[in-house]
């Protein structure tokens, strides 16, 4: 059994980087032409590993199931990239960015990873202007930031509240550049079904054309996935509707180890659900905690009477309301790290204080009016209206506010028909984002030889809580600085390799696998639709896997989910042929990996007796509700070795985490 | 929300694939909850379909907050249906009546073909970006500094209203002539309005605007629908300001 081995570079944490670049093998520019890289998935991460490989001269083949690789799910991030710049003068640096994330990440992200993170982040600022990404600007023409959740600094670049969109619209500019000059093919409208292993090294995949159904095989050197997280176990998430797990779940069943799987991150401001036919939820920015407070009712009578319709949130004065964030964590407010604030609102609404009249009353107010009357006097004065009305003070204050998150409240209005400018928002949490994913050691390649996983599909960096606006950080780090050095260093030892034929054994086996497993769904044709799997699954998720776990029903989900998975294989039922456009078919293949991951995530939780970050033990909470971490016991990664589709006989792994230069602590945010 | 639910009449075009023949198809659907956005009352429609052991309609979407580019869909005549501002993921069922007939087409353009139902292949456009829409740094991160160059923010301000653009094809669909005017438009103002595109600012919109061409959009007329109907709000200034870079390239080229 092979051993997990991280392969951090030695020497101070400053210089391991730097370091461990000088002494990594390179491939001459002569010899790149001879090597054929995989690249699945054309978000962040993927399309901008896709494109710096194929500039650099190897040949490059990039896979979306999108019809455009501009439509990867990266595009929907809003609030902002965090990079130690230190524009605003505020005291931060490499290393506090470096502190903050492991901090965040609740002492379980891997420190060198994280230093080296911080250390490229200016890089991809740098990066992105010179593609041309439109970043929001202050009146000297210089670059503007904003603060986010777990910091004391302003480190954040944006784009209004569609950064996700204008940095991934670069690397897809950079990824189009390459596709016209003949370095990338790019393949749309494809999915993964495998990868193809030979003699242990990564060969190949095996895709599955999603107009015409054919299965295909594709040859590479190596194969980087980027294929993003798996949000959307859980059926209702932030994530597209098309964003899935097979990818990073193909490659687990090949032998690539798959980590901390229950550590999943609960966005705190969400629109909440709004009925059964919900089919996903929205985000609202984490932006818009630096200008709304959020709160909920101090009496339960008042609670009860807005959910009733009978009174307004606008009716509650001041004195009457209950300002949680601010009340619990006054250093930090409002904009204490995701995880807190998301169980601090569940806290609230389960003690009945919820002010949404939804079937669990879940909602609270995220509440812009003290935003509006300061943002309004500061533009009065800086007109030289130094006393100006209240009608002039809330009207400059509402345009201040549709400057800054206009797209938000515009798409806030559209969905609740709710207007936010004069009423609070309702929000409340939802799955987002997910910090664990496919163990990649420091060179971000994956157990497989010649496997490497990149952004949110790796586990890496984020611990056991990410802070805002460090994805997209992380999934252009990885894509544009990290891949092009390590990847090569791998494939200067491919120069000798000669073409791949997918004319193997290995490639043929691969094939009938894949068309084996769909025939099994195709031919089950029983009496019940793919959702109606899918729902239930998240329904499992959410209920006992969710923000709150315990051992007891961490041990039904466990159940539950493997009675489920019988099930889904005797009565799904999938229409069409396996030979065309079949959008049932593509949902049913996604379903039965989420089914066999939900399992491994409630063994993971249930393995995992503390809490840390998003991953909430009732049993382990200190008598404020505050998590409790166990460091002598679970100061690792776990990482689990798959066995088989009945995942209750996966084997764990633990790779130890050593803090030598943070000092590991509580994590307090009051 | 104590949500309302409708009956409705939906009239979708049916096709099985780019070469079969299509057809309207009539569906009648109950209690949809005004609350649902379009694309979840078509979820409700597919999954009685599917208890009916029928086949789905099929149709783009992903994101289903209005950003990817994804969802398209001509409603009641009109590109992602009657409310302006807005693509078919973010229109709520409470826009439509009780007892109304919806009619539901495909984008119809002679570049953007039928692949099935509602799918249409866009691909056109992806080719119109490899040829011109970038600029041509190589991904080292040590180009320049990010706050050399100041850029005035009113010049930044507009280049991200025009790099807002989600691609989703509504303007093409809508034109009577089928142009991609205001999609190319778009992606040429975004890089002309700022120091670090200008330098290829020639090439780029003679090599965009005959790739243009060459997919099969047609002219602009300037009737303007592309700007009423596009979901986030694209100026035809754009488009105007793509004719004059295109002019002035044309007339000053090195070549």
């Amino acid at each position: 059994m092979s051993k997990l081995n991280s392969k951090i570079p030695e020497g101070p944490i400053a210089n391991k980087w730097t370091e461990h670049k000088n002494h990594m093998k390179l491939v001459a520019p002569n010899n790149r032409p001879k090597i054929d890289v995989i690249v699945v998935g054309t978000g962040l991460a993927g399309a901008s590993a896709a494109a710096s490989l194929g500039e650099m001269g190897y040949n490059v083949k990039a896979f979306c199931f999108q019809d455009s690789p501009r439509r990867a799910h990266s595009i929907a991030a809003q609030g902002g990239i965090n990079a130690a710049k230190n524009y605003q003068n505020d005291g931060d640096s490499v290393y506090r960015l470096f502190y903050d994330t492991i901090k965040g990440g609740d002492y379980r992200a891997r420190e060198a990873n994280v230093h080296r993170l911080a250390e490229v982040s200016g890089n991809i600022i740098d990066q992105c202007v010179a593609q041309g990404v439109p970043f929001a600007r202050e009146y000297g023409g210089l670059l503007d930031n904003r603060s986010f959740g777990g910091t004391q600094v302003q480190r954040t670049f944006y784009a209004a509240g569609q950064t996700g969109q204008q940095l991934l619209l670069g690397a897809y500019s950079a990824l189009s550049r390459q596709i016209g000059l003949g370095r990338v093919e790019m393949y749309n409208r494809h999915e993964m079904m495998d990868i193809v292993t030979i003699e242990g090294k990564a060969r190949g995949i095996i895709a599955r054309n999603l107009v015409t159904g054919e299965i295909e095989r594709h040859a590479a050197h190596a194969v980087v996935i980027a294929s993003g997280g798996y949000g959307n176990v859980y059926f209702l998430s932030t994530n597209a509707m098309g964003s899935n797990v097979s990818a990073a779940w193909k490659i687990h069943k090949r032998g690539a180890k798959f980590a901390n799987p229950c550590f999943v991150q609960i966005h705190p401001t969400c629109v909440p659900v709004h009925g059964v036919n919900q089919s996903k939820l929205t985000l609202m920015s984490e932006s818009l905690r630096n200008s709304g407070r959020i709160w909920v009712p101090k009496k339960k009578e008042d609670a009860e009477a807005i959910r009733a319709g009978q009174l307004k949130p606008t009716q509650i004065v001041e004195e009457e309301r209950d300002y949680f964030l601010e009340r619990r964590y006054p250093a930090f407010g409002n904009l204490v790290p995701r995880d807190v604030a998301s169980r601090a609102a569940k806290e609230r609404c389960d003690e009945g204080f919820g002010i949404e009249a939804n079937d669990t009353n879940e909602g609270v107010y995220l509440d812009f009016s003290s935003e509006i009357i300061s943002k309004g006097k500061q533009a009065a004065y800086s007109q030289g209206d130094h006393n100006p009305s209240s009608e002039k003070i809330t009207e400059l204050g509402k345009k201040w506010l549709a400057e800054k998150y206009g797209n938000l409240f515009k798409m806030y209005e559209k969905i609740t028909d709710e207007n936010p400018y004069e009423t609070p928002m309702k929000i409340y949490p939802a799955v987002h984002y997910t910090m664990g994913g496919v163990w990649v050691d420091y060179n971000l390649q994956s157990t497989i030889p010649g496997c490497f996983v990149a952004g949110e599909a790796n586990f890496s960096d984020h611990g056991a809580n990410r802070l805002g606006a460090s994805a997209l950080m992380q999934g252009l780090a990885d894509g544009y600085f990290v891949l092009p050095y390590t990847l090569s260093n791998y494939l200067a030892d491919e120069i000798r390799t000669g073409k791949i034929s997918t004319d193997m054994q290995e490639f043929l086996d691969a094939e009938n696998s894949v068309k084996e497993s769909i025939e099994k769904i195709i031919s089950a044709k029983g009496s019940k639709s793919v959702d109606h799997f899918h729902k239930r699954l998240g329904l499992i998720m959410w209920n006992k896997v969710g923000m709150a776990r315990n051992e007891k029903i961490l041990k039904e989900a466990i159940d539950e989910i493997g009675n489920l998975r019988t099930e889904f294989y005797a009565d799904v039922y999938v229409p069409g042929a396996a030979d065309e456009m079949n959008s049932e078919l593509e949902k049913a293949m996604r379903v039965a990996d989420f089914i066999e991951l939900g399992q491994l995530m409630a063994i993971d939780a249930l393995e995992r007796n503390e809490s840390c970050g998003g991953h909430f033990r009732e049993e382990f909470q200190d008598a404020e509700g505050e998590t409790l971490r166990d460091d002598k016991k679970y100061k690792h990664v776990a990482a689990w070795e798959y066995q088989g589709m009945d995942v209750t006989k996966a084997i764990l792994h633990k790779e130890e985490l050593n803090y030598e230069f943070i000092k590991i602590a509580d994590r307090n945010y009051k | 929300m104590a949500a309302k639910t409708i009956n409705i009449t939906l009239k979708i075009w049916r096709q099985k694939n780019s070469k079969a023949k299509g057809e309207l198809k009539s569906y009648a659907l109950e209690n949809v909850s005004t609350d649902s956005s379009f694309l979840e009352m078509l979820d409700q429609l597919n999954e009685e379909l599917l208890t009916k052991k029928e086949e789905p309609v099929a149709f783009d979407h992903d994101c289903r907050e209005g950003i990817c580019g994804s969802c398209s869909l001509y409603i009641n005549g009109r590109a992602h249906g009657p409310e302006t501002g807005t693509t078919t993921c973010q229109l709520h069922m409470r826009k439509f009546k009780d007892g109304e007939n919806i009619y539901i087409e495909p984008w119809r353009s002679a570049a953007f073909p039928i692949i099935k139902d509602l799918i249409v292949d866009r691909s056109a456009f992806d080719r119109i970006q490899q040829v011109g829409g970038f600029i041509s740094v190589n991904t080292s991160g040590k180009t320049m500094e990010a706050n050399a160059i100041p850029i005035p923010k009113s010049d930044a301000d507009k280049a991200f209203e025009a790099a807002a653009c989600i691609g989703c094809g509504a303007c093409v669909a809508t034109c009577k002539n089928g142009s991609a005017m205001l999609f190319v438009g778009a992606k040429v103002s975004q890089y002309a309005l700022l120091p670090q595109g200008k330098v290829e600012a020639k090439q780029r919109v003679q090599n965009m605007v005959r790739q243009m061409d060459e997919e099969g959009f047609g002219n602009c007329s300037n009737t303007g629908a592309c700007e009423i109907e596009c979901p986030k709000g694209i100026s035809l200034e754009n488009i105007a300001r793509m004719n004059r870079e295109f002019l002035f390239s044309a007339i000053t080229s090195d070549k």
